[in-house]
């Protein structure tokens, strides 16, 4: 046997052994990371745990109490804007200038709670009242309740331009794909005309399946100028996705968050409407060569087609990685519901003895699903703009 | 209560349809392994719009 074969053969040996250590890392991670934070002693608290692991945060946390600051930029009508690093948070037990950190997302106190870095007592929930079910702050004996920061359903009283977990992670997607892609373009250029080497010859399969299997196909004539766009989108959410499957970076469920997945859905959108020809406009509004009470029917039918396709976009793929994530995580809770919540050692065993393959099984399932979901978005993107772009001959 | 069993309903919708839609897939690369390709892409999209319709049903019984 040559020696390059020897070579090889214990380099594919010690990968894969990696490989597997990693893998059987990664539930045993999770479950760290699940018991970490609050101790988990209810099925509330556990349920609790799970929700907040799947949501955004203000602080990336590793293990234990370490966790990795990151800043956070928040703006008030009145007060003007914050600027301050997670660790003076202290993980919740200080406010800072009336903000606090509750569940990792940042909070504001409203009243007149002091301004500076102060001590808190405690948090809780208001049961009766003008704040029923809001959160509170506990101050030197008074209680003043929180104010989230604004999403879709609900408006909030400051403005948070944090630097997030999920925008953390996406820069580092935006790094990782600045890196793979400049050096995969720099070999291409040095070794025209050569077959590829290296991390090219990973890649250059890749990019030809979504030029050949994606774009060409559904895009048609046209599809070197939707290229650079599908392949982003691609290479941006598939990455994503599988970062959010490694443990200990945060496993930040960025493409599982709506905000991202709806931003990345109205690209596709704006960009179909942007480029859509007469003939989709005509066959969508006033269908040629059917009745003129089918034309109306259709018209309307097509209207609402056209808005719910790139709801779906967005719904498909945040629901899918955020139930991937939920997934893996009721498995780790095996531990918890075995144990009683923390009641029983033995049975808390047993409990790990079963979720640990399962969670195994859920994890390498996730990275098939985080393909598919990457594969699935840039079809779907390449679909909508292929038929916006068509020019119908058959009258 | 009610959005377990709505769930469920919907989920069994979804499962049957993606089902048959990898049966068919199955017999159809039988009959014609030369266009497994073509195949394999129809019935990733199915199964994505179907599984899309079984989310919104998942998303409406979290909301309710």
């Amino acid at each position: 046997m040559p020696v390059s074969k020897q070579i090889l053969y214990k380099l594919r040996f010690w990968s894969s052994s990696l490989c597997m250590a990693i893998l059987f890392v990664l539930p045993m991670a999770v479950a760290s990371a699940a018991s970490g934070g609050d101790g988990i002693s209810t099925k509330e608290g556990y349920i609790e745990s799970v929700l907040h692991h799947v949501q955004n945060s203000n602080e990336i946390h590793l293990v234990g109490d370490f966790s990795v600051p990151l800043p956070i930029i928040a703006y008030h009508a009145e007060d003007g804007f914050l600027f301050a690093m997670s660790s003076s948070f202290d993980h919740g037990h200080k406010a800072v200038d009336g903000y606090v950190l509750y569940h990792g997302r940042i909070h504001r106190a409203l009243g007149d709670f002091p301004k500076g870095t102060v001590e808190i007592d405690s948090f809780g929930h208001y049961h009766e009242g003008d704040y029923a079910d809001q959160p509170f702050v506990d101050y030197a004996g008074t209680t003043y309740p929180l104010d989230a920061p604004g999403t879709f359903m609900e408006s909030s009283s400051f403005y948070d331009f944090s630097i997030t977990k999920n925008v953390a992670t996406m820069l580092l997607a935006v790094i990782l794909m600045f890196w793979l892609f400049g050096s995969v373009a720099k070999s291409m250029k040095l070794r025209e005309g050569q077959a590829p080497k290296g991390v090219q010859s990973f890649m250059e399969p890749l990019v030809i399946f979504i030029r050949d299997d994606i774009a060409k196909p559904f895009i048609g004539d046209q599809h070197e100028r939707y290229l650079p766009f599908i392949m982003s989108l691609f290479f941006f959410i598939l990455i994503l996705n599988l970062l959010g499957l490694v443990p200990f970076i945060g496993s930040a469920n960025v493409t599982g968050n709506a905000g991202t997945t709806l931003a990345l859905a109205l690209f596709t959108f704006v960009i179909m409407i942007g480029v859509s020809k007469k003939d989709f406009w005509s066959h969508m509004l006033w269908m040629p060569g059917v009745p003129i009470l089918v034309k109306l029917i259709l018209a309307v039918i097509e209207l609402i087609s056209l808005i719910i396709k790139p709801v779906t976009l967005f719904i498909r793929l945040g629901a899918n990685i955020t139930a991937g994530h939920i997934a893996i995580l009721a498995m780790v809770g095996l531990i918890f519901i075995f144990s009683g919540f923390g009641e029983s050692l033995s049975g808390g065993v047993v409990g790990a003895l079963i979720s640990v393959p399962f969670t195994f099984a859920m994890n390498l399932l996730e990275i098939f699903v985080a393909v598919l979901q990457a594969f699935i978005f840039a079809l779907l993107s390449a679909m909508y703009i292929g038929q916006a772009v068509e020019v119908s001959a058959d009258h | 209560m009610y959005t377990a069993i709505g769930m469920g309903l919907a989920v069994i919708g979804v499962g049957l349809g993606i089902g048959m839609i990898g049966g068919r897939a199955a017999e159809a690369v039988a009959r014609q392994p030369e266009a497994t390709g073509d195949i394999r892409t129809t019935m990733i999209i199915s199964a994505a719009l179907i599984e899309g319709v079984g989310i919104i049903a998942l998303i409406l019984s979290f909301i309710s």
